[in-house]
C-alpha cells in the first residue's frame, strides 16, 4: 500500500515535470481560460452584474477543461501510443499510475480556481468567495463528474487524430449552453431545458453561490445532486469500458 | 507441468479464438532458464498472440501456461518484477528524457540495475539528455530495451527488437543480447530476420497458422532428415554449373564421384551445402497448409 502511494507520487511528479514542458498542454490547460478571463473582463469592466457571471462562469468552464478536456486528450494519446500498454507490463499498480494522471489533472483544476480567485478579488470587484467550504464542495465534486466523464469519454475517440473533433464537439456547445459567458437566466427555454439536464451549469450554479451570491449549501443541494448524478454515470462508464490498449481496427 | 525448476517458460495446448478465428490452434513448447529461444514465423502466424499471452497481456482460449511458474493470467506483480518486456510498437512520452525515463521505470522495479549502465549497455550513451520526441526510430527502440533491462529481469520478451536498425546498430543489440545471456538471463525473441535467429538463439520454432511447424536448435534444423535438403553442386565438362538436391548426401556424392572416376573426370567446384535456417523456412513457410 505506502508502495502503491509512494509509486503513484513518483509518477504524479513525473507527469507534473512533462507538463510544463509540453507548451501546447500548457496552453490549452492553462493560459487559455486565463485570456477568456482577461478578454472578458475588460469588455465588461465596470459592469458588476456581468462581471459576477463572468467570474463563477469561467471557474466552472476551467474544471470543465483542467478534467474532461484534458484527460479525453491524454487517455486517448497514452492508450493509442501504447504507453498504457507498456505499463501494464512493468510492476506498477494500474491505479498509481491512473493516480499520477489523475492528481496532474487535479493540480490544473486547483491552480486555475486559485488563480480565479485571486483575479475576482484584485481586479473584477467579486470580492473573496462568501463560502469557501462550499468552493472546495462544489470544485471537488466538479473535478470527480468531469475526470471521469472525461475517461469515459475518451473511450468513444477512435484515434487521437479526431480527439480534438470529439472533445470540441462536447466541449463548446456545453460550455455555451451552461451561461459560462452570460447569464444563464436569459437563454430561450429550450436551450435551458438542455443545460438544466448537464453538469456543468449547475457546478457554476453552486460556484456562483460559493463565490459572489453567498447562497448556502442547502439553496444548491439539487445542483450537487444533478453533479453527483452524472458523476455515478461517469465513474460506471470509466471503469466498465477501461481499456489498457488501442482497440484493434 | 514437468520441468518448472529448468523451465523459464512452459507452453501446453495453447489455443486462442477470437470469435470464429483461432490465431493459435494448440502449441506447445519449452524455453528452459538461461536460453534464448527464438520463435519465427511470417506476419500473422500466431507469434505476437501467443508472446502477448505469455507476457499477460491476453487470456488464452484453452491450454496451460506457466511463467517463472506463475499463470500470467494471474497478472501478479511478483511476476511482472521479474520480467521485462519490449513490445513490437509501443510509444512514450514525448517530452520525456532519456535518462529520466530509465531511471523512472527503474523506480517501478524492486532491485533495478544502475541506470547509466543500461544507457551505455543498450548505446544511448550522449544521449541522456535528449528528449524522447527527438530521438530516431532504432534510438527509440534502443530505448524501449533500456525500459526493459533497467528492472534487471530474469526474463525479458523481445518482440521484433531490431527492426529499423542499420546493420552496426543491429550488430550492438546483438551484443547486448548476447551479454544478457552471459548473466544467465532467459530471452523469448520474435524476429522475423532468420539471420537473427541464427546469429542469438539456442533453439527456435517456426510457427505459421497457429501451429509449431518444427523447433530445434537452428544449426540441427538444417540436419539429417529435416524438412529442407542438402544442395550438391560441381562444374560440368563444359564450365556449366549442375545443382542437385537430396536428402541423402553420401549416397549421391558416392554415385556422383563414383561415375566421374570411371569416366576419368574430375567434378570441378564440388561444394556440399548443408540447409541454413533460411532454407528450412522457407521450405517450410511457403507451402499451402496441407487438407486445407
Amino acid at each position: 500500500m505506502a508502495d502503491t502511494a509512494a509509486m503513484a507520487w513518483r509518477q504524479y511528479r513525473l507527469e507534473r515535470k512533462l507538463f510544463w514542458r509540453n507548451p501546447s498542454a500548457a496552453f490549452f490547460n492553462f493560459l487559455l481560460p486565463l485570456l477568456f478571463l482577461a478578454f472578458f473582463g475588460a469588455i465588461l469592466h465596470g459592469n458588476q452584474h456581468d462581471l459576477n457571471v463572468i467570474v463563477p462562469g469561467i471557474a466552472g468552464m476551467s474544471v470543465m477543461s483542467t478534467t474532461f478536456t484534458a484527460l479525453a486528450f491524454n487517455m486517448t494519446f497514452l492508450r493509442e501510443q501504447g504507453v498504457l500498454k507498456r505499463i501494464r507490463g512493468t510492476p506498477m499498480p494500474g491505479i498509481s499510475y491512473l493516480a499520477g494522471i489523475a492528481g496532474n489533472a487535479i493540480t490544473n483544476t486547483a491552480l486555475q480556481i486559485a488563480i480565479i480567485t485571486v483575479a475576482g478579488r484584485l481586479f473584477f470587484g467579486t470580492g473573496w468567495p462568501r463560502d469557501w467550504g462550499e468552493l472546495l464542495l462544489f470544485v471537488a465534486a466538479g473535478v470527480v463528474c468531469f475526470a471521469s466523464l472525461g475517461v469515459a469519454f475518451s473511450h468513444a475517440i477512435p484515434n487521437f487524430d479526431s480527439a480534438p473533433a470529439y472533445v470540441n464537439a462536447v466541449f463548446l456547445p456545453v460550455i455555451f449552453i451552461s451561461g459560462v459567458f452570460y447569464d444563464a437566466a436569459r437563454a430561450p427555454g429550450f436551450i435551458k431545458g438542455i443545460a438544466q439536464a448537464l453538469p456543468l451549469k449547475h457546478l457554476i450554479d453552486g460556484l456562483s453561490g460559493a463565490m459572489v451570491k453567498g447562497t448556502s449549501i442547502a439553496t444548491n443541494v439539487s445542483a450537487l445532486g444533478v453533479i453527483a448524478a452524472w458523476a455515478v454515470l461517469g465513474v460506471a462508464l470509466a471503469v466498465r469500458g477501461f481499456s489498457w490498449e488501442q482497440r484493434r481496427s | 507441468m514437468r520441468c518448472v525448476p529448468e523451465c523459464a517458460i512452459e507452453v501446453h495446448g495453447l489455443r486462442k479464438s477470437y470469435g470464429e478465428f483461432e490465431a493459435v490452434r494448440g502449441i506447445d513448447f519449452e524455453v528452459r532458464r538461461g536460453e534464448v529461444f527464438g520463435l519465427l514465423g511470417p506476419n500473422g502466424a500466431g507469434k505476437t498472440t501467443t508472446v502477448e499471452i505469455l507476457e499477460g497481456y491476453r487470456a488464452r482460449s484453452e491450454g496451460t501456461v506457466s511463467v517463472l511458474g506463475f499463470d500470467p493470467g494471474g497478472r501478479s506483480r511478483a511476476l511482472r518484477a521479474r520480467v521485462g518486456i519490449v513490445l513490437q510498437s509501443t510509444g512514450l512520452y514525448r517530452h520525456i528524457r532519456v535518462r529520466e525515463a530509465v531511471a523512472h521505470f527503474g523506480a517501478m522495479y524492486p532491485h533495478p540495475r544502475d541506470v547509466d549502465e543500461v544507457v551505455e549497455l543498450t548505446g544511448l550513451a550522449g544521449k541522456e539528455d535528449a528528449l524522447a520526441r527527438t530521438l530516431s526510430g532504432g534510438q527509440l527502440r534502443r530505448l524501449d530495451l533500456a525500459l526493459a533491462l533497467v528492472g534487471d529481469p530474469e526474463l525479458i520478451f523481445l518482440d521484433e527488437p531490431t527492426t529499423g536498425f542499420d546493420p552496426a546498430a543491429r550488430r550492438n543489440a546483438w551484443d547486448t543480447i548476447r551479454s544478457l545471456k552471459q548473466l544467465g538471463k532467459t530471452v523469448l525473441l520474435t524476429t522475423h530476420y532468420l539471420d537473427e535467429a541464427q546469429a542469438l538463439a539456442d533453439r527456435v520454432a517456426i510457427i505459421k497458422d497457429g501451429r509449431i511447424l518444427i523447433e530445434g536448435a537452428p544449426q540441427e534444423l538444417g540436419a539429417d532428415g529435416g524438412p529442407a535438403r542438402y544442395r550438391v553442386a560441381y562444374r560440368n565438362g563444359d564450365g556449366s554449373v549442375n545443382e542437385r538436391q537430396t536428402d541423402d548426401p553420401t549416397t549421391l556424392l558416392h554415385e556422383l564421384t563414383g561415375a566421374a572416376l570411371a569416366r576419368g573426370e574430375r567434378l570441378e567446384g564440388l561444394s556440399v551445402t548443408r540447409p541454413t535456417l533460411e532454407d528450412v523456412y522457407l521450405e517450410l513457410t511457403s507451402k499451402e497448409p496441407a487438407g486445407g
